[in-house]
């Protein structure tokens, strides 16, 4: 049961966590750390489980977040209702993009998902039914619940936390599925995952998918928050770039990595674009770029991979006087 | 033909010359070392920053800008293979990845903050003018870019067919082990690699500074253009990328004729998709 010990604390601290820090930046911080953690977490795993690393995830984020700000803008239906459009959309992008490029070296994956990310954004910024340049709103002042559009964060909280465990249920259980069990021999070594008939692109593209579809929740929900999208909220390359290093951050290709990089992460930017204005934007990427080239020179597996570590050294260390004492008995 | 579609043609294969020597750049890493430089685009965006810092201290334009754009990020190439690449080159794809593309907002982002957004350019008659051949209306600035780019590009052809060095160097893409035992350092020779590619990329990034726009992001257009190129002439050939280069200045300058300017980086990006799709190993590349 010790295994669930941990998690179970979190899990009350984070539900906890709106009574327990109540204004309003607070609160709207912390549905922010879980909306990035959804994105992190469904990137992960194509990044971190798959070792497939997309640098254009803000377009499966932009497709949910265009979905549900255009079935209210155009046919004034709940953004709620854009949702599984967004999902379509972004599953047939994935599978559009995967299909090629997944047959071919990592390299050749993530070039494509710039491109592609890049793509949209052009085609969108010139397409007046999206909006073009302006982008779409939503409903602003809410006619029912269904509009999910509120004041408070608080009802964002927990309706991010509530996606947020599925996503992670969702991950544990493909973890622990055949297709995780394919991912992480492909990750190790795809030639000899192949040899011995793991069925290599598939598992790589429907981990894709997978991820795509998850992504462009997060999108949709993003856009419900903040009322409205436009190119460089709902498709601009920053946004992959933060969904991408927070994973990295915590720990690609471990369950809880990316809401352990989402939560150093989030108040992080937060807080220095309130402490430096407009001109901390600058700053603020010079300073992720920083930590992404550290991450992948001295620590590729990210912090959770490290307190591991230490913990597992803490452990043996603990061990070995018992066995120094033991080898003295005879 | 009517003259302005000659105009326009000759007017791509000037910056498409100059799209073929920084692509040549990113091919020679990638053929050598199994390396995609996420970076690039931004090796070339500090070589027209490097190209307009010389012109607003010294007023002196690309003569001087070239080649000072070349040794300052030659520098930094030696620099970036020994603190970065050495070590990620053994590590995970992720961390290979991770790594340049770090490097690429770093670099994008350091220069954002000291210089701003703002959009700048150098002055437009800083080279000569227009002048008239044939009917064509041809600025200098670009001939001159398109020029010496084009005979830089077949340089580092010669360079790596026809020298001792150049031999070295692929002595070590083939077989760094077998190359170790002939006497070759493949760490020295790695590093020459990337100050040759960073150095040809920031030469090509003053060249391009004397007609283009110059902002701290345009790394990433310019970044994507030279993976269209490579995948185009297939990695690690240079006269793969120089006519790659050629050819999707063309098409740009043509689409943006055709079909307005707007469209132009919407018709190299999605030829890129389609190459992907039914010829990863590029026009000359083997299967």
């Amino acid at each position: 049961m010790r295994r669930f010990l941990w998690p179970s604390v979190a899990l009350v601290l984070v539900v906890a966590y709106p009574l327990l820090f109540s204004t309003p930046f607070q609160q709207r911080l912390g549905a922010l750390v879980l909306l990035y953690a959804i994105a992190a977490s469904a990137w992960n795993i194509v990044g971190g489980y798959a070792g497939q690393v997309s640098v254009g995830h803000v377009v499966f984020f932009g497709c949910g977040a265009y979905a549900a700000m255009g079935a209210y803008a155009h046919f004034a239906l709940s953004p709620l209702v854009g949702i599984p459009v967004g999902i379509v959309a972004s599953v047939a992008i994935a599978a559009v993009v995967g299909v090629p490029t997944l047959r071919l070296s990592g390299h050749y994956f993530s070039m494509a998902t710039i491109a592609v990310a890049e793509l949209v954004r052009l085609i969108v910024s010139n397409t007046d039914y999206l909006g073009a340049g302006v982008g779409l709103s939503g409903p602003t002042v809410p006619r029912n619940v269904f509009d999910l559009s509120f004041i408070s964060a608080l009802p964002y909280y927990y309706l991010f936390l509530a996606i947020l465990l599925l996503t992670l249920g969702l991950t544990f259980w493909m973890e622990n599925s055949r297709m995780g069990f394919y991912l992480r021999a492909i990750r190790d070594s795809e030639r000899a995952a192949r040899s011995l008939g793991a069925p290599a692109s598939r598992t790589k593209l429907q981990a894709f998918m997978l991820s795509a579809g998850l992504t462009s929740v997060a999108g949709a929900l993003y856009a419900m928050m903040f009322g409205f999208v436009d190119p460089e909220s709902g498709l601009g390359i920053l946004i992959s770039v933060k969904i991408l290093i927070m994973a990295a951050l915590g720990g690609a290709g471990l369950l809880f990595g990316p809401l352990v990089g989402a939560a150093i992460l989030v108040p992080l930017e937060e807080i220095s674009n309130n402490l430096l204005g407009g001109k901390g934007a600058g700053l603020t990427f010079v300073v992720y770029g920083a930590i992404i080239v550290l991450i992948a020179r001295f620590q590729p597996g990210g912090i959770l991979t490290l307190i591991h570590r230490l913990w597992a050294r803490r452990a043996r260390a603990q061990e070995a006087p018992v066995a120094a004492g033991a080898s003295h008995a005879p | 033909m009517s003259t302005i579609l000659v105009q326009v043609i000759v007017g791509g294969l000037l910056l498409g010359a100059v799209y073929a020597l920084f692509s040549s750049g990113l091919t020679l890493v990638w053929g050598m070392m199994n390396i995609v430089n996420f970076a690039h685009g931004d090796f070339v965006m500090l070589g027209m920053y490097v190209a307009y810092v010389v012109y607003t201290l010294f007023g002196a334009g690309p003569l001087w800008g070239a080649p000072l754009a070349a040794l300052v990020l030659a520098t930094l190439g030696i620099v970036v293979y020994f603190a970065l690449i050495r070590d990620i080159m053994k590590g995970p794809m992720l961390a290979q990845i991770l790594g340049t593309f770090g490097l690429a907002l770093l670099l994008r982002y350091s220069v954002f903050w000291w210089f701003g957004a703002d959009f700048l350019s150098l002055p437009e008659n800083l080279v000569g003018g227009t002048f008239e051949v044939m009917g064509l209306h041809i600025q200098a600035s670009r001939l001159l870019a398109g020029a010496v780019a084009l005979v830089v590009t077949l340089g580092l052809h010669l360079l790596l067919t026809r020298t001792s060095l150049g031999s070295k160097m692929l002595a070590v893409a083939e077989d760094s082990t077998a190359a170790q035992l002939m006497g070759i350092r493949p760490d020295t020779m790695q590093a020459v690699a990337w100050a040759i590619a960073a150095g040809a990329t920031g030469l090509a990034g003053a060249l391009i500074a004397t007609f283009f726009y110059i902002v701290p992001t345009v790394g990433e257009t310019l970044a994507i253009v030279a993976f269209v190129t490579v995948s185009l002439g297939g990695f690690g050939s240079v006269p793969g990328a120089l006519v790659a280069g050629l050819l999707i200045g063309v098409i740009e300058s043509l689409s943006a004729y055709l079909i307005g300017a707007v469209y132009k980086d919407i018709v190299v990006y999605s030829l890129f998709l389609g190459f992907l799709w039914f010829r990863p190993q590029g026009l000359m590349g083997k299967t």
